[in-house]
């Protein structure tokens, strides 16, 4: 027997009626809904149970309960989706995820989630950026905490759910066009992982690790867009990437570090280093009207929501974020290169630390500093991927038959630019939708296709070939390397010199990344797992500078100096990126379907 | 502006089983606002690239970071290293408790069984919204920031020194059967078990949990205490045990 073989025998070998890879909200909804008495579900996840990206998320998850005020409902919160997406979202989606986000709100309740209250002991909801009315249920600035653990502990009493933590997937594995079951290693014994299955869901989360100033944790190399894109499914919207406008800017250690929406929600407001509450002059065309145009204006709203319009901090993120980098380089920057967040004179500090708790503790352990008594100072942080796997609006499925995905690693929801709190409403619905089909397609599937050594052989070895001795490249440094292309040659404004020549930067990186090498020893060994997660990475920034190349316009998330304006001829073309007969990328154009007159009359309606 | 760069000295305790363990001394390059973790991770993308550590969201949220610095169990990325007396080298172990995977990372799976054992929340049958008020959820939501960091398992001296997983599930797991308990609307009665299989009558309210907890969530005063006098209540109180006796539960 060669070493190939005798490592393929070796593999750990599962099967699951369907394969979950992802743990955060969207692949433990997912597992919860597929599994049943005669569906077994295997879910995957690289780090430990719960900690999972969505256990980040602090601001909260939007749903249309109207339970804050009754004004709201699923047509308003349809629209501020669509509008804050730049009119490019998939208005199906949209429309589903409108209509069901507050039942699977009320659901979580039922598993024991414990939202914050109203004053008649109802969800109590919150203001946020680009949502009309207070929308996000929320638990202090926990709620992905509330939210994963409340999940959890749902699906640990599953009977048919197995959860393999700490175990990483990095193939899958086609015959004819559809899936058929994923290879992957587990970090505690190095183990090397084979799982049949009948249908997969990618819950995988996005790419922020690309970056360098960046929210997102290790877990965000891409590994779901790129394993989708290896076995041929169709990518979208890679061009658009939410810059959140208040990341921590200072200390250089904690440069990128969230800070939640939420802050603004409660009352936080935006100042340059003259003192000038700025976001009144960034307003745009598409907003005009909505938003308040003085300070006193904003301050009646934040006294009752009602009276005046909101305060223009409450903009959607791309414009915030753009308005942010313009006072930078206007000269009118904070001390270390933002802008100042300033709650302590809006808000008694009682009130900051029962509404902002993690805030209070985050800003006072890593910077010293005491938001309920001094400005913060934020600025742009790479956050959230709107673009990814796409998937039929209503099964979650995707290009390739068996093959599903669901959460940030999908695509269409959120169009252009992401609202804050649609996220963790999207991993709900979507979650449940894409466990359902997942669940009914792999009951149609008889059996287990049998996985032969000729398949296994090139996979195994390509994952072990960063111990082979010739493999001298540093994986950190790789990385290191990629981060700082993405952020001068990709990041948050663009044009055609700079991405040709990332795109001829990452290739090159490429090359050298081939060399990649790892130290012996399979037990948990990072380094080993740099040099597999920079794949992916790579993959997925590609594809991002590829489809980024290929917008022409300026629109929420994506932003070109060489064309700074929204052309209205592209807000229905999706830049499909495809894997061409060579293994490289293939781009084309698409129009989306057009949208049904009763949905474009709730876009364009005043008031619902 | 850039913060200025100095060297410190970390002591890491390397190695996968007790017979081979070593610490070792590194010097690695550092900026005073930098928090341990960061450290750690300098030292492995510079020189130890096998340096087995587990993180996720680098902002005390996750409760992945668990570790004992010099000697005190802390998440390293809340701990600032200007807290420390950088003169000398910084001591950085995996927690004690748990079984040892390698260097600084250990095998907590333990605490994940426990939790499939607490019988989950069960909410009452109605088809009307039910409500619940913010006084009456303020504790339960307390209990409900727990980041699952393990470090009040891992100080648990009947954990620790003891070696009681068999019988005792531990701070962490009786701070969510608090949490279960007070829940307003939770049907399921779990006193019984809390008592016998989940071993509260262990804990001798040395308090080392609370001390350590990253979230400072006052478990042993709110949450052991009060299910301590709950237990008592339930099952020895005269008239409660008389009426157990003539009304057996199912
Ligand atoms: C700091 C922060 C705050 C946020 N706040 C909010 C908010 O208030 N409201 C909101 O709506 N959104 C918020 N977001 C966004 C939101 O949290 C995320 O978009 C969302 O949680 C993603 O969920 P997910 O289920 O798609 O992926 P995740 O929760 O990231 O889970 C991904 C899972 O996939 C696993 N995985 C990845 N690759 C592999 C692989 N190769 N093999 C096996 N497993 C793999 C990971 O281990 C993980 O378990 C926030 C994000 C951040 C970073
Ligand atoms: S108070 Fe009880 S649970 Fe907490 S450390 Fe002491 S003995 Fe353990
Ligand atoms: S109770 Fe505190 S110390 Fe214990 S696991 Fe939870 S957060 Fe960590
Ligand atoms: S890395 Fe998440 S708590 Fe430290």
């Amino acid at each position: 027997m060669t070493d190939l073989q005798e490592e393929i025998k070796k593999m750990e070998k599962y099967d699951a009626d369907v394969l979950v890879v992802g743990a955060g909200g969207a692949g433990l909804r997912a597992a919860i809904e597929a599994s049943n008495a005669n569906t077994k579900v295997i879910v995957v996840t690289k780090s430990l149970l719960g900690k999972a990206h969505t256990v980040m998320a602090e601001g909260g998850a939007a749903a249309a309960l109207g339970m804050k005020d009754e004004r709201d409902n699923w047509k308003v919160h349809f629209r501020d989706t669509m509008r804050g997406g730049k009119l490019h979202g998939n208005w199906k989606m949209a429309e589903i995820h409108a209509k069901q986000a507050p039942q699977r709100i009320l659901e979580l309740e039922k598993w024991g989630a414990v939202f914050d209250r109203t004053t008649d002991g109802k969800i109590n909801q919150r203001n946020f950026g680009g949502h009309k009315y207070p929308r996000l249920a929320h638990v202090g600035d926990r709620t992905g905490l509330e939210m994963i653990r409340a999940l959890q502990d749902h699906v640990v009493h599953e009977d048919n759910v197995e959860v393999l933590m700490e175990t990483t997937i990095t193939h899958l594995i086609k015959k004819e066009n559809r899936v058929i079951g994923a290879v992957g290693y587990r970090r505690d014994s190095g183990n090397l992982v084979l799982v049949r299955a009948k249908a997969i869901i990618l819950g995988t989360g996005g790419i922020g690790k690309a970056y360098k100033i960046t929210s997102n944790s290790w877990e965000y190399t891409g590994d779901g867009h790129s394993l989708a894109f290896n076995v041929g499914a169709d990518i979208i919207d890679m061009e658009f990437v939410q810059f959140h406008p208040t990341g921590m800017v200072y200390p250089s250690s904690v440069k990128g570090i969230l800070v939640t929406e939420g802050v603004r929600g409660e009352g936080g407001i935006l100042r340059n280093s003259e003192g000038e509450r700025f976001m009144f002059r960034y307003i745009p065309k598409m907003f005009e009207g909505e938003y308040a145009t003085t300070e006193e204006e904003a301050k009646r709203w934040l006294a009752d929501n009602n009276s005046g319009r909101r305060p223009p901090e409450l903009l959607t993120r791309d414009v915030v974020a753009k308005a942010i980098l313009s006072e930078v380089k206007a000269g009118r920057g904070s001390t270390h290169g933002g802008a100042y967040l300033d709650i302590a004179s809006q808000r008694s500090p009682e009130y900051i630390k029962q509404k902002l708790p993690s805030m209070y503790h985050q800003f006072k352990t890593l910077a010293g500093l005491d938001i309920t008594k001094e400005p913060m100072e934020v600025g742009p942080t790479t956050h959230y991927i709107m673009g990814g796997i796409r998937v039929h609006p209503e099964t979650q499925s995707t290009t390739v038959s068996g093959l599903y995905a669901a959460g940030e690693v999908s695509a269409g929801l959120h169009g252009a630019n992401r609202l804050g709190g649609n996220s963790l409403s999207d991993l709900l619905v979507f979650g449940a939708l894409a466990g359902e089909h997942a669940r009914n397609y792999s009951n149609t599937i008889s059996k287990y296709e049998e996985i032969d050594n000729s398949i296994l052989e090139p996979i195994v070895n390509e994952l072990l070939e960063p111990f082979k001795g010739e493999k001298t490249e540093n994986p950190y440094l790789l990385h290191r390397e990629l981060q700082h292309i993405m952020g001068d040659f990709v990041g948050i404004i663009r044009n055609e010199k700079d991405l040709t020549d990332g795109i001829e930067q990452i290739n090159k990186l490429i090359e050298k990344s081939k060399s990649a090498g790892a130290k012996q020893g399979r037990k948990y060994n990072p380094s080993w797992h740099q040099a597999l997660d920079l794949k992916s990475m790579l993959i997925t920034s590609l594809l991002l500078a590829h489809a980024a190349l290929a917008r022409k316009e300026s629109r929420g998330g994506h932003t070109r100096d060489d064309f700074p304006e929204t052309n209205k001829e592209l807000t229905q073309i999706l830049y499909v990126l495809q894997k061409d007969e060579n293994d490289g990328i293939k781009i084309h154009e698409e129009k989306m379907e057009d949208l049904p007159d009763e949905l474009h009359q709730i876009i364009q309606g005043g008031d619902n | 502006m850039k913060d200025e760069k100095f060297q410190i000295k970390l002591n890491v305790q390397i190695g996968e089983s007790l017979d081979n363990l070593k610490t070792e001394t590194y010097s690695v390059d550092v900026d005073k606002k930098m928090v341990v973790l960061d450290a750690v991770h300098e030292l492995q993308a510079t020189q130890l690239p096998e340096l087995a550590v587990r993180w996720n969201c680098k902002a005390g949220k996750c409760g992945s970071c668990s570790a004992e610095v010099n000697g005190k169990p802390k998440l390293m990325c809340m701990s600032k290293l200007s807290d420390y007396n950088l003169k000398e080298p910084i001591s950085i172990r995996p927690m004690k408790t748990f079984p040892l995977i390698k260097d600084l990372v250990t095998d907590v799976s333990w605490n994940y069984e426990v939790n499939k054992r607490i019988k989950p929340y069960n909410h009452p049958n109605s088809s009307e919204y039910i409500t619940m008020q913010q006084i009456d959820v303020d504790r339960v939501q307390e209990f409900r920031k727990c980041i699952e960091c393990f470090l009040c398992q891992n100080v648990c001296h009947i954990l620790r020194d003891h070696d009681l997983k068999d019988k005792f599930v531990g701070p962490r797991f009786l701070l969510r059967l608090a949490s279960l308990n007070m829940h307003p609307l939770d049907t399921e009665n779990r006193l019984g078990d809390i008592k016998d299989e989940f071993g509260l009558g262990y804990c001798n309210i040395t308090k080392c949990c609370t001390e350590v907890c990253p979230e400072i969530i006052p478990i042993t005063d709110e949450a052991i205490i009060p299910l301590k006098e709950r237990v008592v209540d339930e099952f020895y109180d005269p008239i409660k045990w008389f009426l157990r006796k003539l009304f057996p539960k199912k």
